[in-house]
């Protein structure tokens, strides 16, 4: 029975796999949100906050990381099972995240780069986005996560709606925000036309082209901007290498860096 | 013959995830390992073939607490194979940024993480229902520190504004007057964080500890200077391949990183204090001989002291920096690359973090190593857990495991520092 026919509070779990911690923080970096948070929600496992994890189900997981051990594969699969609502935060889990830059290289070479004994080592050839793996209810974006948007995450489960979480591109907040084009009045390059928004428009706002931490954008062509890259004298190992970060596995991104690759 | 075996799952409140197996024998403990189940990310194999301009970026992500030392480290040793130096009102303003990430990281680590061992809760949460008016202050100082970070890096989390060089953009002072408030009420949260930790009940257990920290001859080194050790011995950053090297053990779950052939060194707050602490600023100093900190602070559970005096270090010397603010001619200083090799470090808030870069003539790495603070400490925090495990045997399994959590979370690990941490598997040998 969920929380709210209950009348008790709802459960709150956060989850972590293959990642850095910073998606997580970002909820403990809700410093002036975070107590009110606890007042609405028990927050019933988050070993990064709390020596005391309760036992599930839990109502609401937010998932951080990527897949790659097999230990992980199996982990999320209990995971999913003990949670009501799953969403995914942050670019591991919603893309793969930097890890997934094995994908396009062999991992058995870049585990003998790091370690001197490979075989102690147990990974995955690939990093997968947890949708791979179990389904998803809902995935935000970013590397890391915007801190308004998870409270929009939350609010929303609260509220029992949808989160409202935009899929247009970076472009689209740069105008609102006032910010001069860094890519038309400087020259700069820049993947805002094909990112999501989410961060505010944060890169050109600081006179930088942006690199795409939010991943693509409900709609997107890169095949204009890429001629637009290149005319701005990039090259074709350039344009592989600013599609392949935080969000490489990315379908649109996957392609504009494979076009880009194509053609090298 | 009594057989005890201490198995710690899911070690909490460290920043990332790991686990201890104890093995003990007739009073004697015969096997004992911090297990970091880390999957490894592999960031010095996927550095080859980027652009020199790229690791400010890529390895911010390697952790989500502490990515302004990630990318200083990495400015730094990029800049040193292209013998670039960044001086002056840049440097500052880096310094500035540190200082942001200091207040916010030990902030956490203070409120969230550490000092409700001493309190008795299991959260900094948990603690708010008895002690509201501490943890706000808490969360007002990290406040404070995510803001400074937040107005010059763009956020707080993996700051955007850092490049090889300096930065993409510089704040005008006028964006810079309005922290200086902040800070002036953080520097007092701050001091009142120091009578509050000093007066926590402490274990009285010291350990004999060889420290290794940065010096820098005028600053309380957090952004650049060269290793020292609490033996005497310094070296610059450029001969740290030859000090410290790190070995991947049979049998053990981490590589080992050995320091002039010893393993078992201390890296962190306790060790930068131990070498440098003449070189806090006055205020911090006086805070410390008020908390009754000596010269030398060998208690691991004293180390919450130390770090609250570095947060009112760090307050004080960025309000300094924001006063003497002039906004600098250009945002960065130019870059042109050549192929060479570069060594970076910085203190991080957890420990000494260094960068070592190979570069191509097309500036491409060609070659990536990373040691963290946290494969540094890791021999440490284990002779730790021996000499405190050992005498309390007879402890009931909770008790003693909650005193094995204190003792790891006493340094602050950044487990997710998996550029060097291996998943787990037993020798079967």
């Amino acid at each position: 029975m969920d929380a709210r026919q209950t009348g008790r509070r709802p459960r709150l779990a956060v989850w972590k796999f293959a990642s850095c911690d910073g998606c997580q923080l970002t909820l403990l970096d809700c410093e002036d949100e975070l107590l009110s948070i606890a007042a609405e929600m028990e927050i019933a496992y988050f070993l990064e906050a709390s020596s005391a994890p309760g036992p599930g189900p839990y109502d609401l997981s937010l998932v951080e990381g990527s897949i790659t051990t097999p230990e992980d594969a199996e982990r999320i699969r209990h995971v999913r099972r003990v949670s009501r609502r799953l969403v995914t935060i942050g670019a591991c889990a919603t893309a793969g995240g930097i890890q997934a830059l094995r994908d396009f290289a062999d991992v058995r070479e870049f585990t003998s780069v790091v370690y001197a004994r490979p075989e102690y080592i147990a990974t995955l050839e690939r990093s997968t986005p947890i949708s791979a793996n179990v389904p998803v209810d809902f995935e935000l974006r970013g590397c890391p996560i915007d801190k308004r948007q998870l409270l929009e995450v939350i609010t929303a489960f609260l509220a029992d709606r949808r989160p409202v979480v935009p899929g247009h591109s970076v472009c689209v907040e740069c105008k609102a925000r006032g910010n001069v084009c860094v890519l038309v009045a400087h020259g700069t390059p820049c993947l805002g036309p094909v990112t999501q928004a989410g961060c505010g428009a944060l890169c050109p706002a600081y006179n930088r082209g942006c690199y795409g931490c939010f991943g693509p954008a409900e709609t997107t062509n890169s095949g204009a901007l890429n001629a637009k890259l290149r005319a701005l004298g990039m090259s074709d190992p350039d344009l592989v290498r600013v599609y392949r970060t935080f969000n490489a596995t990315e379908e649109p991104f996957r392609r504009a860096s494979e076009e880009a690759e194509g053609d090298a | 013959m009594t057989h005890k075996t201490i198995r710690l799952g899911g070690l909490s409140r460290v920043e990332g995830e790991g686990a201890l197996l104890v093995r003990a024998r007739d009073g004697v403990v015969t096997d004992l390992q911090l297990k970091i189940y880390e999957p490894p990310r592999f960031f010095e194999a996927l550095l080859r073939g980027r652009s020199y301009e790229e690791p400010p970026d890529i390895t911010a992500r390697i952790c989500g607490i502490c990515p302004v030392a990630y990318q200083m480290s990495a400015c730094q040793a990029i800049e040193s194979a292209f013998g670039v130096e960044v001086t002056g009102p840049l440097r500052d303003l880096r310094l500035l940024l540190y200082y942001g990430e200091w207040i916010e990281s030990h902030a956490l680590h203070i409120f969230l993480l550490h000092a409700p061992d001493f309190l008795g809760y299991e959260s900094g949460v948990a603690m708010a229902a008895d002690h509201r008016d501490h943890l706000e202050r808490g969360l007002a100082l990290k406040k404070a520190g995510n803001e400074l970070v937040a107005t010059l890096g763009g956020r707080a989390i993996h700051p955007v504004n850092v490049r090889v060089g300096g930065f993409y953009r510089v704040p005008r002072p006028r964006e810079l007057a309005p922290l200086a408030e902040g800070l002036r009420r953080a520097r007092e949260h701050a001091l009142d964080t120091v009578r509050w930790v000093a007066g926590f009940d402490f274990p009285d257990i010291e350990h004999d500890y060889r420290f290794l920290a940065l010096r820098h001859p005028g600053e309380y080194a957090i952004l650049s200077g060269s290793p020292a050790v609490s033996d005497g011995t310094a070296f610059p950053v450029t001969d740290w391949p030859a000090h410290v090297v790190e070995e991947q053990v049979p049998r053990s779950t981490a590589l080992h990183a050995r320091l002039d052939g010893t393993g078992g060194y201390l890296t962190g707050a306790l060790a930068r204090y131990a070498l440098n602490s003449e070189r806090l600023s006055p205020l911090a100093r006086s805070a410390a001989r008020e908390a009754g900190l000596g010269p030398i602070c060998r208690n691991p559970f004293r180390s919450i002291v130390v770090r609250a005096v570095e947060v009112v270090h760090a307050c004080d010397e960025a309000l300094r920096i924001i006063e003497g603010y002039t906004e600098p001619d250009v945002p960065a200083v130019p870059v042109d690359p050549v192929a060479g090799v570069g060594h970076g470090a910085s203190e991080a808030p957890r420990g000494t973090l260094y960068h070592r870069y190979r570069v191509d003539e097309a500036g491409l790495i060609a070659e990536a190593d990373i040691v963290p603070p946290t494969a540094q400490n890791q021999v440490r925090i284990e002779m730790d857990l021996r000499a405190l495990i050992e005498p309390h045997l007879d402890l009931p399994q909770a008790e003693l495991a909650a005193l094995c959590e204190r003792a790891v979370r006493n340094h602050d690990p950044c487990i997710s520092c998996s550029a060097h941490f291996l998943e787990l598997r037993l020798d079967a040998r």
